[in-house]
């Protein structure tokens, strides 16, 4: 059961204090889009063995939405950040590529 | 036979006699007895029959890790099965039964699956139940399931009460024996927070047992000295009785204490879990001793060489008189020396190795016992009973040299480490091929959070087995644990010289077939060596297969003393190395946890949190059946007299359509939308426009998800010039509030909105009926004429003294107000309600009356009409869809050509020709058949009911062509195969024109 | 006009700690980022604190403030003064953006009393009591609902929904019972 530090609070919440939702920094495709962006948009996800960057809310606790970088495999985490971001910190960005040489970058 | 001795016994108190019955027969004991001691203490050697061919099967070892002495403890309320009786407390009232017998555990008539025995190996289900295939349904499984399982089920409610209980620490320590408190004092000293778990009573593990001496005194003083120690620092939590039962991501660690498992009844909860989350983990867990496979060696009184000292050491209880030890390690010398020493018999020890050489055996010599080198036990003769071995040489067949009677064997294949905790969580093991066993490899420990090692094994448990090993590698795991030297120095051990034990698989080990057939691996699976080798010969490679298909290891027996040697055998026939066949993976829990205890407080009124409108009391008092509605429990209807629901609902109906009707409609989300972005924000939520409502009106709306599939519908409020109200349906205030966070935090978190979900804040009351506003002009306080209150507006003052916002709504089709009153006063406001309107013939009514009264007016039903597959345009209110906007939230989805496509199935009404209700859930079946062989169907009914109002039964669904085919006859299925004809008609089947609320 | 009714009518139970349902209390959730010049005078015209810093409440006698998080507030005051404070808050706020409720009657408030007060929910909230600072409003779950706790004169107080009031009376009777104390 994982445990994520809340960017906004500062709690280090355990998972039951916490909801999911999926991949982070999807972008929103609406009226007048392309029928493959919207797909990708809708249904295509990331399924990585390692990096992955996630939402959660911290829904027990101050009910902030924030970011999550995290291994899928090891479950190591590598970061949490706000969610009012278009794409991951670049220090957090460094981070994980110095923790996972083979890692493609975001 | 076994017996309590006049002497010994360091954990019982004889100051203390117990009584406890085991299958209705009264027997003594002391306390600090397991009930294992007690049962050996009164010579109940046999205790239980395996699950298979339903052999006698006797106490085989002291601990966690006993397979056979499983028994049901207790009666009616506080029954439970599969008890160990080994780690079971005895005090007295102590009830106990065997199992896994029929009709006594004496005569088990399900013992010829014995003598059927060699038409009964590994896979024989698999492979006979297969043919003809409507017998395993019918015949097979009901047969198999009768005679199989081992304990009963409860049949009555659990009288204990169960808990939780969260706690944290840097670092937990599990064992409390020397290992486990050299660690946990070392980590202690440290200064950092630690949390020490014992699955027993008591503390030291085997340390006192084997006579260790430590810093001089005996091993107890240093145990208690150190438990003394640890108990009296602030940083450190120290637990008894409680099982660390498994490790799971990032620290997280689950335990069972056992709290009043031996005082039940004195109101203290029968367990609690711990839900530990803390730093890093040293598992202190010891080692298994392991059984030597050898025929017979399922009798009654073969029995673990150590379990054999701990029952004379720890009980003062023997075994038998004459007991023969077997062996191919010096550590089975000790129970040599201790039976000795307590007076008893050891004919002779047959040691697999040729040349022996310790100190331990050189002791056991000088006590005069005879040292047989390079001999195994042939075959242990006896039925119920040990009554003799017949020995051989190792390196042979099994010719016999010659028997010896004897009523015990004590038998040590080596030591295990117990590796389930550091496993759990992917913690990597190495063969070690001088001690035979898997350890704990460190430089795979499992990962925290951080990318950290997290579980650090400690003591025998990393296969140090020897006490002044199993010091310095406590210290050492605390230190790796804390990531820096703890400055601790380990206690001094003074220990004997041991020689090096030597592997041994079976016994001999050129035993033929008939002697295999009887060399026990997993006692309670009934797995023999036979049966693994049997499974290599069919191609089983894996060991996780093979695992499966003789069920070695599953059960409660997870490994514990079956897996090493069954890998063995298995290697053996495969003829590859051990570390290259591997291992089946340790999975939580380590023992079996009592469900009560995964429950913990979530029972009987605690089961879920029941949400209560703030009228809900009221309605328990007045007749109201209640139905669940998400978490709240809403009235479904208020019964009267002898009446039945439906008639209750019907009643409810046209007393509403005719006097004047009272709603809880507290349960409705309502969510304030503020800010100078708000009307955006709304208009970006729901398919139609909010943001032009006037101030003081109302409007009713739709919200879909990005799919474009109908999510929620409500009234929404424009409160002031920004601020709105919005309403949801019941169970989606809070989804609907999270969906607008979601929306404000993560895409448009520049737009300046705030929103706070006030649905409890508010009891609302929705007053239906043609008699609705003289009711409320009865009351009075504010103006709600017509004039002043129409339709879709709302206004605020005070009613009744009473400060409340009354929205003019109707979802019954009759003038209706919606009274929004502080929570607090919901209940008074009700009462007033009901009182002041005994003269106009109010009545409450429930749920079902409110989605009745909805269906006759065509109004749809989030949940009923919509499935998530359903768009707004298919339930036609494309009139609520702005054509305006440019963007709405599912507005893209709904431009997905088969969304827009004229072939979906649309919303109609529907009216029976014989004026009868349609089923739920019927279909309008269309001619043909799908590529699956499945009927075509063209439509399907979303609400079904009697109308009380218009005395036959009305429906609506979605139909193919829509209203577009108004008038057409169709037919719905029915569960009995039957087919009921129904006309397509609009879905407004009361009322059409809306004067009942125009008024 | 009725007086107003706490869910539970002041229910109480008493085991090794004990446990009060006490209210009606007045809150206000006031939600304003931290940096909106006008937040201040809000909070001290409402409750005569100052502006609690992340994961704090500030107490004032029977009044007091607490940080829920980085844009909103939890006012806590007499419940027959919350109208005066509603009205005070719009003053201070002015033009600024926030929003303002009444959730007086949203909640359910209880105080667990007693030396070992945390013991009680300790067996049902994720939270480790010995970090805990003092002046620490921490939001996490009891069981299986959302809660607020602070610790406050010898015990303390618990904040949840309304509707699960009997709920979560359930829950801290269950835990507070004689004879289950933490070792």
């Amino acid at each position: 059961m994982l445990i994520l530090e809340c960017p906004y609070c500062g709690v280090k919440a355990e998972e039951t204090e916490l909801s999911a939702g999926g991949e982070a920094h999807l972008k929103r495709f609406g009226p007048g889009s392309a029928d493959d962006d919207f797909e990708n948009y809708m249904f295509a996800r990331k399924n990585p063995k390692g990096v992955h960057f996630e939402r959660w809310r911290h829904s027990y606790g101050c009910g902030k939405w924030f970011l999550a970088a995290r291994c899928t495999a090891t479950l190591e985490v590598f970061g949490t950040y706000p969610a009012q971001t278009g794409e991951p910190p670049a220090d957090l960005q460094a981070k994980i590529k110095a923790k996972r040489p083979d890692w493609k970058g975001y | 036979m076994s017996t309590r001795l006049s002497k010994g016994g360091r954990l019982i108190d004889r100051t203390k006699p117990q009584t406890f019955t085991f299958n209705g027969k009264s027997m003594a004991g002391y306390a600090g007895d397991t009930l294992a001691s007690a049962l050996l203490a009164n010579d109940q050697m046999l205790v239980g029959r395996s699950f298979k061919y339903h052999r006698p099967r006797g106490i085989v070892a002291s601990g966690a890790e006993e397979p056979n002495a499983l028994v049901n403890l207790g009666t009616g309320a506080r029954f439970e099965p599969n008890q160990r009786t080994t780690t079971t407390e005895l005090f007295s009232g102590l009830t106990a039964t065997s199992q896994n017998h029929w009709p006594s555990l004496e005569f088990d008539v399900g013992v010829v699956n014995n003598y059927a025995a060699r038409f009964l190996p590994a896979g024989f289900y698999y492979k006979t139940f297969i043919h003809p295939r409507f017998a395993w349904k019918h015949i097979f499984e009901p047969v198999i399931r009768q005679s199989a399982g081992l304990g009963q089920v409860p049949k009555e409610a659990d009288a204990d009460r169960y808990e939780y209980a969260y706690g944290f620490a840097d670092i937990l320590v599990v064992g409390g024996g020397i290992a486990g408190l050299q660690s946990a004092l070392a980590a202690a000293k440290s200064g950092a927070r630690v949390i020490l778990l014992e699955q027993t009573a008591h503390w030291g593990g085997r340390a006192p047992v084997d006579g260790d001496v430590i810093d001089g005194k005996p091993a107890d003083e240093w145990v208690k000295a150190t438990v003394q120690a640890l108990s009296a620092m602030e940083n450190v939590t120290v637990m008894a009785r409680t099982m660390a039962v498994g490790v799971y991501d990032h620290g997280y660690v689950l335990a069972e204490e056992k709290v009043a498992d031996h005082t039940p009844g004195d109101g203290r909860p029968k367990k609690r879990l711990w839900r530990l989350r803390v730093g890093k983990i040293i598992t202190a867990t010891g080692a298994i001793e392991r059984p030597l496979a050898f025929a017979g060696n399922d009798i009654p009184g073969v029995m673990l060489a150590a379990a054999v000292r701990d029952y004379v050491v720890n009980h003062g209880v023997s075994i038998g008189d004459r007991t023969v030890i077997v062996t191919n390690n010096d550590d089975a010398y000790r129970t040599a020396i201790a039976l000795k020493e307590a007076g008893l018999e050891v004919p002779v020890i047959l040691d697999a190795r040729a040349n022996v050489t310790g100190d331990l055996p050189a002791k056991a010599r000088a006590l005069g016992i005879r040292v047989e080198t390079g001999k195994a036990v042939v075959k242990v003769k006896g039925g119920k009973r040990v009554t003799g071995v017949a020995i051989g040489a190792q390196a042979g067949e099994g010719a016999v040299l010659e028997e010896i009677a004897c009523d015990a064997v004590a038998m040590s294949g080596g030591w295990s480490p117990v590796v389930h905790l550091f496993s759990h969580c992917g913690g990597k093991l190495n063969w070690d091929a001088v001690q035979a066993h898997f350890r704990p490899d460190a430089n795979r420990a499992p990962t925290n959070q951080d990318g950290e090692a997290m579980v650090y094994a400690a003591g025998a448990a990393n296969g140090a087995l020897t006490g002044d090993q199993v010091l310095l590698d406590a210290v050492a795991a605390a230190d790796a644990a804390l990531g820096k030297a703890s400055g601790v120095a380990a206690a001094s051990v003074a220990v004997p010289a041991e020689g090096a034990m030597l592997p041994v698989w079976i016994m001999p080990q050129g035993a033929g077939p008939a002697l295999k057939m009887k060399m026990w691996l997993d006692y309670q699976n009934d797995v023999k060596v036979s049966d693994v080798q049997l499974a290599a010969r069919e191609g089983y490679t894996s060991v996780e297969h093979t695992k499966r298909y003789t069920t070695l290891g599953m059960a409660t027996d997870q490994g514990k003393l079956s897996n090493i040697n069954g890998l063995a055998v298995l290697a053996n026939a495969l003829h590859e190395d051990i570390p290259q066949v591997g291992t089946t993976t340790f999975r939580p829990p380590y023992t079996p946890v009592t469900l009560g205890a995964l429950a913990g407080e979530s029972r009987g009124e605690i089961f879920q949190p029941l949400r209560r409108s703030p009228i809900h009391e009221w309605h328990e008092k007045h007749g109201a059946y209640m139905e669940p509605v998400g978490l709240w429990r809403r009235p479904y209807c208020f019964t009267r007299g002898a009446e039945s629901h439906e008639q209750s609902v019907h009643r409810e109906i046209l007393n509403t359509r005719s006097n004047v009707g009272l709603l809880d409609a507290s349960t409705l989300g309502k969510i304030i939308v503020k800010g100078p972005d708000a009307g955006k924000f709304l208009d970006m939520l729901y398919t139609n426009v909010m943001s032009n409502l006037g101030v003081g009106k109302c409007r009713y709306g739709l919200m879909c998800n990005e799919q474009g599939f109908l999510s929620d519908d409500g009234v929404v409020v424009r409160l002031a010039e920004d601020t709105w109200l919005c309403h949801t349906t019941t169970g989606g205030a809070d989804r609907i509030h999270g969906w607008m966070e979601d929306w404000l935090q993560c895409e448009w978190w520049d737009w300046q909105v705030y929103t706070a979900n006030v649905t409890e804040q508010y009891a609302q009351i929705a007053v239906a009926g043609p008699k609705a506003r003289q009711l409320l002009e009865k009351l009075g306080g504010m103006d709600v004429s017509k004039a002043a209150l129409p339709f879709m507006a709302f206004s605020e003052g005070s009613l009744g003294n009473i400060p409340a916002r009354v929205h003019r709504i109707s979802f019954s089709g009759e003038l209706s107000y919606e009274i929004a009153v502080p929570a607090s006063h919901g209940l008074a406001l009700w009462e007033r309600l009901i009182e002041a309107g005994q003269e106009f013939g109010v009545m409450p009514y429930g749920t079902e009356a409110m989605h009745i009264m909805r269906a006759e007016k065509g109004f749809i039903m989030i949940g009923d009409e919509t499935d998530g597959t359903v768009i707004p345009q298919d339930l036609n209110l494309g009139w609520a869809i702005s054509k305006k906007k440019a963007d709405y939230l599912g507005k893209r989805g709904q431009e997905r050509n088969y969304l827009a496509s004229p072939d979906r199935w649309k919303l109609a009404g529907f009216e029976t020709l014989d004026g009868s209700v349609i089923e739920d859930g019927a279909y309008i079946p269309a001619p043909g058949h799908n590529a699956n062989g499945q009927g075509n169907t063209q439509g399907r009914v979303t609400s079904t009911y009697h109308s009380p109002t218009l005395g036959k039964g009305i429906a609506m669904g979605l139909i193919h062509g829509g209203l577009g085919r108004m008038g057409e006859v169709v037919e719905f299925t029915k569960i009995d195969g039957g087919r009921v004809k129904a006309r397509v008609v609009d879905p407004v089947f009361y009322d059409k024109e809306g004067a009942r609320n125009d008024v | 006009m009725s007086d107003p009714v706490s869910p539970l009518g002041n229910a109480r139970f008493d085991g090794f700690v004990s446990v009060r349902e006490v209210g009606p209390l007045g809150m206000i959730t006031l939600r304003a980022k931290s940096d909106v010049k006008e937040l201040a005078a809000a909070i001290k015209a409402a409750v005569g604190t100052k502006v609690p810093a992340q994961r704090r409440i500030v107490i004032n006698g029977d009044r007091a403030a607490g940080w829920m998080s980085p844009d909103e507030y939890l006012l806590v005051l007499p419940y027959d003064q919350v109208a005066a404070a509603m009205a005070a808050i719009a003053t201070a706020m002015g033009g600024a953006h926030h929003l303002a409720a009444d959730v007086s009657d949203a909640r359910a408030i209880f105080r667990i009393e007693g030396a070992k007060a945390a013991q009680a929910l300790q067996k049902l909230m994720p939270v480790d009591f010995a970090t805990l600072e003092p002046g620490e409003l921490r939001r996490s779950r009891a069981a299986q609902v959302a809660a607020a706790i602070w610790e406050q004169d010898n015990g303390f107080t618990l904040v949840c929904f309304r509707s699960v009031a009997a709920y979560v009376f359930g829950l801290l009777s269950h835990s507070a019972q004689a004879g289950s104390e933490l070792a």
